[in-house]
C-alpha cells in the first residue's frame, strides 16, 4: 500500500508541492486541493515536475478547480480529477496520509 | 474505515474548515466511523458560539455542531491553544476566574492526549490546515 500527501497552497506561493514530488515514498498518490489545484493546470512552470514526476499519481479536488474557474480542459493530463468522496476513497485506498502543510 | 480528523486552522481564514468539514461529512455518507474531531492551533477558533457571519454565508461553527448532532461526532479542542485565544467552557471559566463561556453545543475542551488517542485507535489521521 502506497501513502496519499495532500498539497493545499499554490506552487506559487509555496515550494510545497516540489518538496513532495521529491520526497513522497514509491507509488505515492499526491491530492491538490485547496489553493494547490493551481499546480494541476496546464502551461506553467511547474507543469513538468508533474508530468516529469516517475511512479507517482496525481489528483486534484474538481470543486476547487471550479471555484477558481479553472475548466477541465485546463487540467495537465493525467491528473485525475476527485469530489469529496473520491478524497475518502484515496484516504481508504493508502496506508497513511500526509497533509504536507 | 475508523478516522480521526485534525482542523489547525481557524474559520473563515482559508479554506481548510471547510474542506475538513466537507471530508468528515463525505466520509460520514459513505458509512465511516470519525472516532474524534481535533481543534489544534487558530483551529479552536472553530468552537465559539459567538461567531455570527452575514446570513448568506456558511456558519462555519453551527455546520460543525449540526453534523456532530447528527452523527454524535466527538468534537474536541485543545485546551491550552483554547486558553491562549479565549475560548471558554463552564469549567475553564472556573478555573480562570473568567466572567462567560462561548463555546458552541457539541464541542468539548480537553487535552493533546485526545488527539493522539484519536490517532492511535484510528486506521486514518487526516490533517487539515495552514
Amino acid at each position: 500500500m502506497a501513502d496519499l500527501y495532500t498539497v493545499n497552497k499554490s506552487p506559487f506561493e509555496k515550494n510545497s508541492l516540489e518538496a513532495v514530488i521529491r520526497f513522497s515514498t514509491e507509488g505515492a498518490a499526491i491530492l491538490m486541493l485547496e489553493d494547490g489545484v493551481y499546480g494541476a493546470t496546464k502551461g506553467t512552470v511547474v507543469e513538468s515536475m508533474i508530468t516529469g514526476a516517475e511512479n507517482k499519481k496525481f489528483y486534484a479536488l474538481g470543486s476547487d478547480l471550479k471555484a477558481r474557474g479553472i475548466a477541465e480542459d485546463r487540467v495537465i493530463d493525467g491528473v485525475e480529477l476527485v469530489d469529496y468522496a473520491g478524497f475518502v476513497d484515496l484516504v481508504e485506498a493508502n496506508e497513511k496520509v500526509q497533509a504536507w502543510l | 474505515m475508523k478516522l480521526a480528523i485534525q482542523v489547525n486552522e481557524g474559520p473563515y481564514q482559508h479554506q481548510a474548515s471547510d474542506s475538513a468539514y466537507h471530508f468528515t461529512k463525505a466520509a460520514l455518507e459513505k458509512g465511516h466511523e470519525v472516532f474524534r474531531v481535533f481543534f489544534y492551533h487558530d483551529g479552536v477558533l472553530n468552537s465559539t458560539r459567538l461567531t455570527t457571519p452575514p446570513q448568506d454565508d456558511r456558519h462555519i461553527v453551527n455546520r460543525w455542531t449540526e453534523l456532530a448532532e447528527q452523527h454524535d461526532l466527538d468534537l474536541v479542542v485543545c485546551v491550552a491553544a483554547a486558553q491562549r485565544r479565549g475560548i471558554v467552557d463552564d469549567g475553564e471559566a472556573e478555573r480562570n476566574g473568567k466572567d462567560a463561556t462561548n463555546i458552541a453545543p457539541k464541542f468539548r475542551i480537553s487535552g493533546l492526549g485526545q488527539l493522539v488517542e484519536a490517532a492511535i485507535q484510528s486506521d486514518r489521521l487526516v490533517v487539515f490546515g495552514d
